[in-house]
C-alpha cells in the first residue's frame, strides 16, 4: 500500500505572502497509514504547507494551486468549513506546545471544547472522550491533568495534550510540524513514538515536518526535500539514504552529524512504555 | 490562602499609604490661600477683624497647624470625619447623604464604558483598518480632543434644549413621585446624559486598549490551536481571544476607576447631579478644609479598594495567578 493509494493529493501549491512567493509549485501526495516526511532547511516553505494543508494558513497568505482529501477539495477551507462540509479531519500537532495551548483554561475545558466542535456531544460524552484521549496518548493520571492549567505540564505532557486535541476531530490524517523540536532530547524519541504508534493504530497518515534526518530514517516511509518553496526530491526512503540524485540533498546527508543510514546498525528508539530517563514522566521532568 | 486571608493582607498592607495620604492631603489644603472665614466675610461683604478673628477661634483656624493636624487624627482615629461648619452638619451624614447619586453614576458610567469600549475594541480588531475600526479610531481621537464638560454642554443643548428628548440637570423632576416605577424611569432619564458624558472618554480608551490587546492575542499560537478545532470564529474570539485579552483592560478599569471621581466633579457641576463630586467642588469654592480632607480621604480609599478589587478580578480571569503571590 505504498504510493498507489494516495489520500491527500497536492497540486501546483503555491503560496504567497505580499507578492514573495513562499511555496512555488508544490506537488506530491501522501499515502494512507503512511509516514511522509518533510525535510529542508529554514524557510523553505514546510510549516506554510502543512499549515494550508490543514486549513490553518494566515488570512494574508495568497494561495493557489489544489490539494484534495480523498478526492474531495480542501484547499482554502478552514477546519471548520471542512467539517460542515462533512469532509475527513486533517489535524496539525504545532511545534511549541507551550505555546499552543490557551494559557487561562484547563487542559479538560481545551479538550472538552474541541471534542464538542461537532456540535453532537454533550458535555459528559464530551468529558470521557477527552479522558480517553488523554489516555490515548499516554498521558498518567488523565483525571487530575484534566483540571490542570498548561503551565503546570512538562513540555512533554503539552506536547501531548496537544496531540489528544488533534485527535480529537478523528483525523484521517496527521500534519505533524517539527512536533519534538522544543522538547528536551530525552522525549523527543518518546514524542515520535507515540506519534507512529498512534499512526498505526487509527490507521491515520502521517506528514511529519522535520529538520531531522535521524527522525527521517527512523520514522519514514518516504521523504519529501524541499528548497526555497519547491520539491527538490519526492523518493522512498531506502532510496533517499543510499543516494539522492539532487546534489542539494547529497551536501544534506554529508552534513548530517552522525550518520546513520538504513543499512547501517539501526538506532532504536527508547520505548515509549520504558521509564524516562530523568524522574520518570508523573515526575514533570519529561 | 482563601480570598478573605488575601484581601485582608492586602488592606493592612495599605494601611502605610492611607497615612501618608492623610499627611499629604492635610499640607495641601493647609498650603491653599484663604480659609472658610475668609470666604464667609466676602459673602456677607460686612466683617469686622474682631468678628472674624472670633469666627476662626470657633472653628479652631487659629490654632497651629500642628495643633489643627492633630486634632484632625485624634477625630479620625475614633472614626470621626469631623463637622462642617459651611454646612452646620457632621460631614459623616453629608458624606452619606450624596454617596448614593455618585456612587450610581459612576457604577453606571463604568459599566457602560466598560460594555461599549470592549465591544467596540473587539470588533475593530478582530478586522484592524476595516471600516468599523477607521472608525472607532477617529471617533475616539474626536473623544479625546473633547474636555468632559465640552461634552456634557454639548449634550444638554442637543438632547435637552433642541431635541428635548432628557432633562437638562438634576437628579428627579422636582414634584414628581419619589418611589416606584415612575421615580425609577425618572431618574434613569436624568442619568443618561452625566453618564454618557462621564463614560464616554473611558470608553474611547478601553476601545483602543482592548483593541491593541485583541490584535496582539489574534497573532498568537493557541489561537490558531482553537481555530484548528473548527469552532466558530465567534467562540474563537470570546473565549480564546478576548479572555486573554481582557487582562490588561482589567488593570487599566481598576485604576481608572479610582479616578473617575475626579471626572465626576466636573459633570457633577454641569449636570447639577447631587453627588460628592458637586460637594468637592462647593468646598473647595467655600474653603471648607474638613469637608475637603473627609472628601479625599474617601477617593484614597476607593482607589485602595479598586487596586484589590482589580487583583482578585484578576485572579478570577486567569486562574493561573493564584492570590497568595
Ligand atoms: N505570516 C507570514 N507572513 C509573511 N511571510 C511568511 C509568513 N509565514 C511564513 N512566511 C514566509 O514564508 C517562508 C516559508 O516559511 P515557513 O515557516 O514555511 O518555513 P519552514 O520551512 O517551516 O522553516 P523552519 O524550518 O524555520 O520552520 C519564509 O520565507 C517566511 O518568511
Ligand atoms: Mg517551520
Amino acid at each position: 500500500m505504498k504510493a498507489n493509494n494516495p489520500l491527500i493529493v497536492v497540486r501546483d501549491l503555491s503560496i504567497a505572502f505580499a507578492g514573495a512567493k513562499a511555496v512555488d509549485g508544490l506537488s506530491f501526495t501522501v499515502a494512507a497509514g503512511e509516514v511522509t516526511a518533510l525535510v529542508g532547511e529554514s524557510g523553505s516553505g514546510k510549516t506554510v504547507s502543512g499549515l494550508s494543508i490543514a486549513g490553518l494558513a494566515p488570512p494574508e497568505a495568497r494561495i493557489t494551486g489544489r490539494v484534495t482529501l480523498a478526492g474531495a477539495d480542501i484547499l482554502g477551507r478552514t477546519p471548520r468549513e471542512r467539517r460542515l462540509a462533512g469532509h475527513p479531519a486533517v489535524s496539525m500537532v504545532f511545534q511549541d506546545p507551550q505555546a499552543a495551548l490557551n494559557p487561562v483554561l484547563t487542559i479538560g475545558e481545551q479538550i472538552v471544547e474541541a471534542v464538542r466542535a461537532d456540535g453532537r456531544t454533550g458535555a459528559r460524552a464530551a468529558a470521557a472522550r477527552a479522558l480517553e484521549l488523554l489516555d490515548l496518548v499516554r498521558i498518567p493520571e488523565p483525571g487530575r491533568r484534566f483540571s490542570e492549567y498548561p503551565h503546570r505540564l512538562s513540555g512533554g505532557m503539552r506536547q501531548r495534550v496537544v496531540i489528544a486535541l488533534a485527535l480529537a476531530a478523528s483525523p484521517v490524517a496527521l500534519v505533524a510540524d517539527e512536533p519534538t523540536t522544543a522538547l528536551d532530547v530525552t522525549i523527543q524519541a518518546q514524542i515520535l513514538q507515540l506519534l507512529i504508534r498512534l499512526k498505526d493504530e487509527l490507521g491515520m497518515a502521517l506528514l511529519l515536518i522535520t529538520h531531522d534526518l535521524g527522525v527521517v530514517a527512523e520514522a519514514a516511509d518516504r521523504v519529501l526535500l524541499m528548497r526555497d518553496g519547491r520539491l527538490l526530491e519526492d523518493r522512498g526512503v531506502r532510496d533517499f539514504f543510499d543516494g539522492p540524485r539532487h546534489p542539494y540533498g547529497r551536501a544534506l546527508l554529508a552534513a548530517r552529524p552522525g550518520r546513520r543510514t538504513r543499512r547501517g546498525p539501526r538506532p532504536r528508539l527508547a520505548d515509549t512504555s520504558a521509564p524516562c530517563l530523568i524522574g520518570g514522566e508523573g515526575s514533570g521532568a519529561c | 490562602m482563601t480570598l478573605f486571608a488575601f484581601m485582608l493582607r492586602r488592606t493592612l498592607a495599605a494601611a502605610p499609604m492611607v497615612v501618608l495620604m492623610i499627611v499629604v492631603n492635610f499640607l495641601l489644603l493647609k498650603a491653599v490661600p484663604g480659609d472658610l472665614v475668609d470666604v464667609m466675610a466676602g459673602e456677607s461683604g460686612i466683617a469686622t477683624v474682631e468678628q472674624m478673628a472670633d469666627l476662626r477661634a470657633r472653628f479652631g483656624l487659629d490654632r497651629s497647624a500642628l495643633d489643627q493636624f492633630q486634632a484632625y487624627l485624634s477625630q479620625l482615629l475614633r472614626f470621626d470625619l469631623g463637622f462642617s461648619f459651611r454646612y452646620s452638619r457632621p460631614i459623616a451624614d453629608l458624606v452619606l447623604e450624596r454617596l448614593p447619586a455618585t456612587a450610581l453614576l459612576v457604577t453606571v458610567a463604568v459599566l457602560a464604558a466598560v460594555a461599549v469600549g470592549v465591544a467596540a475594541g473587539v470588533l475593530a480588531g478582530r478586522r484592524p483598518g476595516g471600516r468599523f475600526d477607521r472608525t472607532v479610531s477617529v471617533l475616539s481621537s474626536l473623544i479625546f480632543a473633547m474636555p468632559s464638560f465640552w461634552i456634557g454642554l454639548v449634550g444638554i443643548v442637543l438632547f435637552a434644549v433642541h431635541l428635548r428628548w432628557l432633562p437638562i440637570g438634576g437628579y428627579a423632576t422636582v414634584g414628581a413621585p419619589g418611589a416606584g416605577w415612575p421615580h425609577a424611569v425618572d431618574v434613569a432619564a436624568h442619568l443618561v446624559l452625566p453618564a454618557a458624558t462621564l463614560g464616554l472618554g473611558y470608553a474611547a480608551l478601553y476601545a483602543r486598549v482592548t483593541r491593541a490587546a485583541v490584535i496582539e492575542t489574534s497573532r498568537l499560537d493557541f489561537v490558531r490551536t482553537a481555530r484548528a478545532k473548527g469552532i466558530s470564529e465567534t467562540r474563537v474570539t470570546l473565549r480564546h481571544i478576548l479572555r486573554n485579552a481582557l487582562l490588561p483592560v482589567v488593570t487599566l478599569s481598576g485604576l481608572k476607576l479610582g479616578s473617575m471621581l475626579g471626572g465626576a466633579v466636573v459633570v457633577e457641576t454641569v449636570f447639577s447631579w447631587p453627588g460628592l463630586g458637586r460637594l468637592a467642588f462647593e468646598a473647595v469654592a467655600d474653603r471648607d478644609v474638613n469637608l475637603l480632607l473627609s472628601l479625599f480621604l474617601c477617593n484614597s480609599l476607593l482607589v485602595i479598594v479598586m487596586g484589590i478589587l482589580v487583583d482578585v478580578s484578576y485572579a478570577a480571569l486567569d486562574l493561573r495567578i493564584e492570590v497568595t503571590s
